[in-house]
């Protein structure tokens, strides 16, 4: 009864989807409020339906009802409640109700919040989003039904892929898809927008809020993927360059790009075509990671399932919408005015060259990843192109954007004085050069590029610093004056601030683990022992453990520094028998932000145990990067200018006095 | 600056920027790929020593040898023809013998080749794609590959 529930729930959604898609895009065209003003109910009652739907799916999990195939196929009932729960999204079908799932909810989000926006735009976006909505509930539908049922139901289900089976997948996949999916509603507008042939700083300021929002989950949700494939794949690495990996990281650049140059639209009415074309692609390049995930053309532990109808079909979807986007794209840009002029050397400049940057880097990881399918499909051949691609080529296009980065907020708009500040930035490239300097001293051994990457990464921190230091000018006025300019800052100036210096402590991590990161490989014996970083690992031996699906083989091992007993590690292989699989549970120790990671293979007949025993240094700085960067994201989403969509009363915008003359 | 001229710079910082990316991609084109071939395909297109290449098939059931150390050795076959493969270190979770595999890495002199990453499947129901199309290709794929995955008795409906 409830998975029929569910089925019927979706279909409806689907009829209303395709209701929502035509009367207010109608109605915005024939300037008709009734058919508008349809919109909102829609859109709100497709969130309803689909909120059944995804809760009916998850009822038929949570009562382990084996009579529902994708049950059978991916829960079990000895899993924790917690997995049974997070198993929903754990494969394909359930995967896609959850992209529905937080597709109509922002839909929702738009319809209740729009009270300011025009009549036409929101009628013109919500339509649009219907649209989309459509296409994948009819995938699922006629492709993904997660309601399909088995005549003889088994008395127990398959249980989850083991490597599924972990915390993370309670929250990469959600904070992922809030990431794509909000970029769903930032295309949305831009094709409304084109639509209607008009466009203005109202639109910026109206799209920001969801590009930022896309924009902080897209950033939690790959470093949390980042951190899982690090603690759960068992070899140490943060980031793989896998074309799973590149699908996330695509719309993040272009989203990163986009969030830069709706700040131009926003303030100064320039760059408009440019930010509605890269509004289109963050959410193309979004549904293109879709396709390349889900239609199984790659392989990877995301694909599934390789159903070629799936596949078809979802390549379907991004022909019709990222082919139909440019094309109007092609047809009505000509139609906006082009805004404010401005000089190379200003923060439109800075902006306009982080574009640049951005989006270059973004189409070399593009073709890295798409030139193996090419070369498969046109000529049989079969390549892989791995790492020293993407190092040798996303590498050098990054290092002058990290460069530029503390520059960017210490220009004036319009024009800028880069002199100045270059000047203001002088104690932080001193800083720079110091950690540089420093970094060659300690250096043993690392790469010869290692010292300068920590240069750029204080660089880019203290940069962000310089920033609010300057800003606040706590070094000239007294320190009450001080407090208040700094309460006075508007908060994007803060989130602006937090997010560089995020990246800044992205970058140091990345540089520290991958230059100075140590390695052990060994067998080892009851008793061994194995001396890495300052750190002594001795084995104690080996112990059973069961769990409620599976056993542990669990090594036990004392970490020692010095004499001094610092802890215990303990790795683990765990087996399923339901799945007759294994996975390796690795042992991580923090020490500060650095961490020993150890992880274990089977056990040999002699007793022996090959164990790989990592040293990470400031490993945990790439992801505590990501906070930061997530942060600064919510401090500039709080920021009074976006709270409140009427137009900004005319204040004066922060002043630098003193320091910039004017020309 | 007129607005032609600020245009031009632009343009033209755009393309530099562009033209850099592109000789990057190309350099790094040249020396970062890795052709997928099968054991057969090794023989028959005569790679020589030192090219870097994925390797894949099936593991060789019994060729699976641990030598001293982390050593192991194995043999990669697609039905016709096998090569022996080393590799040091910890091999992935679902690597077995008689199941698929990719081993990137190098031929050495002898005609061992030398693996620097091994790949195994993900999933007990999965097998990477390129080892598919070249088992098909070499005419040993098993549709039983296929039918591990499906249901044992029980047919899905609606």
């Amino acid at each position: 009864m409830i998975p029929e529930l569910g089925h019927y729930a979706l279909i409806l959604a689907l009829g209303v989807a395709l209701v929502q898609g035509t009367m207010p895009i109608v109605g915005a065209r024939s300037n008709d409020r009734l058919l508008m003003s349809m919109a909102v109910p829609a859109a709100l009652a497709q969130f309803a339906l689909i909120a059944i739907a995804f809760l009916a799916l998850t009822e038929c999990y949570v009562t382990s009802d084996f009579s529902v195939f994708n049950v059978y196929e991916n829960s079990n009932t000895t899993m924790p409640l917690i997995y049974r729960l997070t198993s929903v999204w754990g494969n394909h079908e359930g995967s896609m109700m959850l992209w529905v799932s937080i597709l109509v909810f922002f839909g929702a989000l738009v319809a209740i919040f729009g009270g300011n926006l025009p009549m036409a735009l929101k009628a013109n976006a919500l339509g649009v989003q219907a649209w989309i909505a459509a296409a994948f509930e009819l995938f699922i539908l006629t492709t993904s039904n997660p309601f399909l049922r088995i005549a003889n139901p088994p008395f127990e289900g398959r249980d989850l892929n083991p490597i599924l089976q972990d915390p993370g997948l309670a929250f990469h996949p959600p904070m992922l898809y809030l990431g794509y999916v909000g970029f769903s509603i930032t295309f949305s507008f831009a094709i409304a927008a084109l639509l209607e042939g008009r466009i203005d700083a109202a639109w910026a300021r109206w799209v920001r809020p969801w590009v930022l929002v896309a924009w902080m989950c897209l950033t939690l949700g790959i470093a949390g993927g980042s951190y899982w494939s690090y603690y759960e794949l068992g070899w140490g690495g943060f980031w793989f360059w896998d074309p799973v990996e590149n699908a996330s990281l695509m719309p993040w650049l272009a989203g990163t790009a986009l969030l830069h140059s709706a700040v131009v639209m926003e303030k100064r009415e320039a760059l408009k075509v440019w930010t509605v074309l890269l509004a289109i692609l963050a959410f193309s390049l979004s549904l293109m990671g879709t396709f390349l995930v889900r239609s199984g053309v790659l392989t990877s532990v995301h694909a599934f399932a390789t159903d070629p109808s799936r596949g078809v079909f979802i390549l379907g979807i991004l022909i019709v919408f990222i082919g139909g986007a440019l094309s109007l794209y092609a047809w009505r840009a000509p139609l906006l005015k082009q805004g404010g002029l401005f000089a190379p050397i200003s923060r439109e400049g800075a902006l306009v060259f982080n574009n640049l940057f951005l989006v270059t880097a973004c189409a070399t990881v593009l073709i890295g990843t798409l030139y193996p399918l090419a070369l498969d499909a046109l000529t049989k051949e079969k390549i892989s192109v791995g790492p020293p691609f993407f190092d040798a080529t996303f590498g050098p296009l990054f290092i002058p954007l990290m460069i530029a980065m503390p520059f960017g907020p210490l220009m004036g708009w319009k024009r800028g004085d880069l002199v100045g500040a270059a000047q203001r930035l002088l104690a932080a490239a001193m800083l720079a050069a110091v950690a540089m300097a420093a970094a060659f001293a300690v250096e043993r051994g690392g790469p010869v590029l290692a010292p300068f990457g920590i240069g750029i990464a204080v660089f880019v921190m203290a940069g962000a610093v310089t920033d609010i230091v300057e800003r606040t000018m706590v070094l000239r006025l007294p320190l009450r004056a001080a407090a208040s300019r700094a309460i006075g800052l508007p908060r994007s100036a803060w989130g602006t601030a937090f997010a560089h210096f995020g990246i800044g402590v992205t970058l140091l991590g990345i540089v520290s683990v991958t230059a100075w990161g140590s390695e052990h490989l060994a067998e080892i014996k009851r008793g061994g022992s194995i001396d890495i970083a300052k750190y002594r690992v001795t084995f104690d031996g080996i112990l059973n453990r069961n769990g409620s699906n599976y056993q542990d083989l669990v090594g036990h091992f004392t970490v020692h520094r010095g004499t001094e007993l610092i802890g215990t590690m303990e790795p683990s292989r765990r087996t399923f028998p339901d799945r007759g699989m294994a996975t390796t549970e690795a042992a991580l120790m923090s020490r500060g932000v650095s961490q020993l990671y150890l992880s274990i293979g089977d056990p040999n007949k002699d007793g022996s145990l090959p164990v790989r025993l990592y040293f990470k240094p400031y490993v945990l700085l790439i992801w505590l990067g990501a906070l930061f960067m997530f942060f600064g994201g919510a401090l500039s989403l709080s920021d009074r200018r976006l709270r409140v969509g009427a137009p900004r009363p005319a204040k004066a915008r922060p002043v630098k006095p003193a320091l910039q003359p004017a020309e | 600056m007129t607005r032609k001229q600020r245009r031009l710079v632009l343009i033209g910082s755009a393309v530099g920027v562009l033209a850099v990316a592109v000789a990057l991609m190309l350099n790094a084109f040249r020396g970062s790929i890795a052709f997928f071939a099968s054991p057969t395909d090794v023989v028959a297109k005569h790679i020589g020593p030192g090219t870097r290449i994925r390797l894949g098939g099936l593991v060789k059931t019994g060729s699976l040898v641990r030598a001293d150390g982390l050593r192991i050795r194995f043999e990669v076959t697609d039905g016709k023809s096998e090569i022996p493969v080393q590799y040091d270190g910890v091999l992935p979770d679902l690597f077995r013998e008689g199941q698929g595999v990719v081993a990137e890495g190098t031929l050495d002199r002898s005609g061992t080749f030398d693996a620097d990453m091994i790949l195994a499947k993900h999933d007990a129901t999965y097998m990477p794609k390129e080892v598919v199309d070249a088992l098909k290709r070499s005419g040993h794929w098993k549709d039983e590959y296929e039918q591990r995955a499906s249901l044992p008795n029980t047919g899905a409906n609606k």
